[in-house]
């Protein structure tokens, strides 16, 4: 298939002041992906995505966006997208069903509200007030109003910032399901399991620059190749076995718990296959894979802080 | 601009109602305030003595007029601060809907309050004034209405850039008051300092009791076009340089 990128991103920059918020920014999003922009607070992710909804201005670089340029064509841009906002609020008294029904006023060529409102668990709440609304209620309501216009691009800025895991885990169910509509996902989360779990790729952003782009296995596997193994074992010969399998970079062992490092995406295989081989009786096994978390630990050298 | 005013309008009004406090404040103690000083002072205007101060018996109803418009407008200003704040107008930004609309939807809530406020007035005030006869009822309202959207316009300049809500209402009776002192209510224009004129011969207000006046007593409208184009030129000029500034967060 041919790559369609829906966004287009070029070297844009944004100042606040003598702050630089964002610095020579340059991505692509393809039609049909899950993409995250992911890194702590303050790097820049809600100034990059703002600019791309047409809601900031790049003070340099160009954007493009379903072939819009956001800022000029900001109004038939808005028709064909759908965002949902960082810290956003509606109308304290201004009920569900309201809502919905105005913002879909607004648009040529609206979904069904009701239907809308039913497949996000929300049909019990159309005549609640918004500030009577959880965290939870309030957060599916904005997704409702970023779909209300069947748009072709969602963007999701820190969706499930603030909810419990429970709803987080049915937040991203519902991300999911709006890809499985044909949609196109842009989001930002300094949450790197969100992003491990969600997104197709990812472009990892510190300080107001892009640091690497990808998909998240593809980003581990290219910083962080180096995975290990615990192996907790009575063989007292099981460490020299270890030591001669090939890509195996260091072998530890502290009483029964033997700790083998390596790297090669064969490494987990051939540890299996040597216990396999020798009979070496294994009371536990346990292999740690890399995350995106430490990929961004390598590559900016700090943690990023929930 | 057109898609969504209704609306949003008519959404808004409802949210306005929900809200108790906002509708005992802004129509119910405007109307019982009348009532209280309409019984202590009623008897003496309905006498008509010449002893009668000229401010009690043509002047008030134009002061509380203005100063309906002028609560319209720190309220408009208000509210719009608390929807910046509170993320409301950044959501509204991310969608088609343009500045104007959500500010027109505003103003037409406040000026339909304003109007349901000064009708239960004037339903009220029958009993303590009989001035029903002698006053031109349709063309006041008429220019009462057209005052009340010029001043509105620059709530809608000050509702474009006052930061915070808390901001709102010290600003705007800052800039109101002194409108109001200077517009030749209290004395006329005339016979202020020099300075002062030419500071009263700013201010919008200063044309809006001109206007008023005038039609109250029964002139007709030609003898006050000058107003009007004053008052017309101050709502052009706020509205346009509200959409230049207009801030959404």
């Amino acid at each position: 298939m041919m790559r369609q990128p829906v966004i287009h991103v070029d070297a844009i920059r944004k100042t606040y002041g003598r702050t630089v918020a964002v610095d020579e920014i340059s991505f692509e999003v393809e039609r049909g992906e899950i993409f995250g922009l992911i890194g702590p607070n303050g790097a820049g992710k809600t100034t990059t995505m703002e600019c791309v909804e047409g809601l900031r201005t790049a003070d340099r670089g160009s954007i493009s966006v379903l072939g819009l340029d956001p800022t000029r064509q900001a109004y038939a841009l808005q028709q064909r997208i759908g965002v949902q906002l960082q810290e956003a609020q509606l109308q304290k008294r201004i009920k569900v069903g309201e809502a919905i029904g105005f913002w879909a006023s607004l648009y040529a060529r609206p979904l069904d509200g009701d239907r809308l409102l039913e497949q996000l668990g929300l049909s019990d709440k159309r005549n609640a007030w918004f500030m009577t609304l959880s965290g939870g209620q309030k957060q599916r309501l904005f997704i409702a109003l970023a779909l209300i216009n069947d748009p072709e691009l969602v963007f999701l800025d820190e969706l499930t910032t603030g909810l419990d895991p429970q709803a987080r885990r049915a937040t991203w169910d519902l991300v999911r399901s709006i890809r499985e509509r044909g949609k196109t996902v842009f989001l930002t989360t300094h949450l790197m399991e969100e992003a491990e779990r969600l997104c197709d790729r990812v472009a990892i952003i510190d300080h107001g620059r892009i640091i690497d782009i990808g998909a998240p296995d593809q980003l581990v596997r290219r910083h962080c190749p180096e995975r290990s193994v615990l192996v907790v074992t009575e063989d007292p010969a099981a460490v020299e076995r270890f030591r001669a399998i090939p890509h195996v970079d260091s072998v530890n062992s502290e009483g029964m718990h033997i700790t083998i490092r390596g790297r090669g995406d064969d490494f987990v295989t051939e540890i299996i296959h040597c216990l396999a081989e020798h009979r070496i009786r294994v009371i536990d096994f346990r292999t740690e894979l890399p995350t995106l978390e430490d990929v961004f630990l390598k590559l900016t050298g700090h943690v990023i802080r929930d | 601009m057109l898609r969504g005013l209704w609306r949003l309008t008519w959404l808004e009004l409802k949210i306005f109602v929900r809200e108790p406090m906002g509708v005992i404040g802004t129509v119910g103690i405007p109307v019982l305030l009348f009532v209280v000083i309409s019984r202590l002072l009623g008897p003496q205007v309905r006498e008509a003595s010449p002893d009668v101060p000229r401010f009690i018996s043509v002047d008030l109803p134009i002061f509380t007029s203005l100063l309906i418009a002028a609560s319209a407008v720190q309220s408009l200003a208000a509210i719009m601060a608390i929807y910046r704040e509170g993320g409301i107008l950044k959501r509204l930004r991310a969608t088609p809907l343009r500045p104007s609309t959500i500010l027109t939807a505003h103003v037409l809530v406040k000026l339909l309050l304003t109007a349901v406020t000064l009708g239960l007035m004037v339903l009220v005030g029958r009993r303590y004034y009989p001035v029903g006869e002698a006053v031109p009822l349709l063309s006041f309202t008429v220019a009462l209405l057209f005052s009340t959207v010029s001043l509105l316009s620059l709530g809608f300049l000050f509702a474009s850039i006052v930061p915070t809500a808390r901001f709102a209402q010290p600003i705007g009776a800052l800039i109101l008051y002194p409108m109001i002192g200077l517009s030749g209510l209290f004395m006329p224009v005339d016979s202020l300092s020099p300075m002062l004129q030419a500071i009263a011969r700013i201010f919008p207000t200063t044309y809006a009791v001109s206007l008023l006046r005038g039609i109250w007593h029964g002139e007709g409208w030609y003898r006050h076009l000058g107003d009007v184009a004053l008052l017309t030129v101050t709502f052009v000029v706020c509205t346009m340089a509200s959409s230049k500034v207009f801030r959404w967060e």
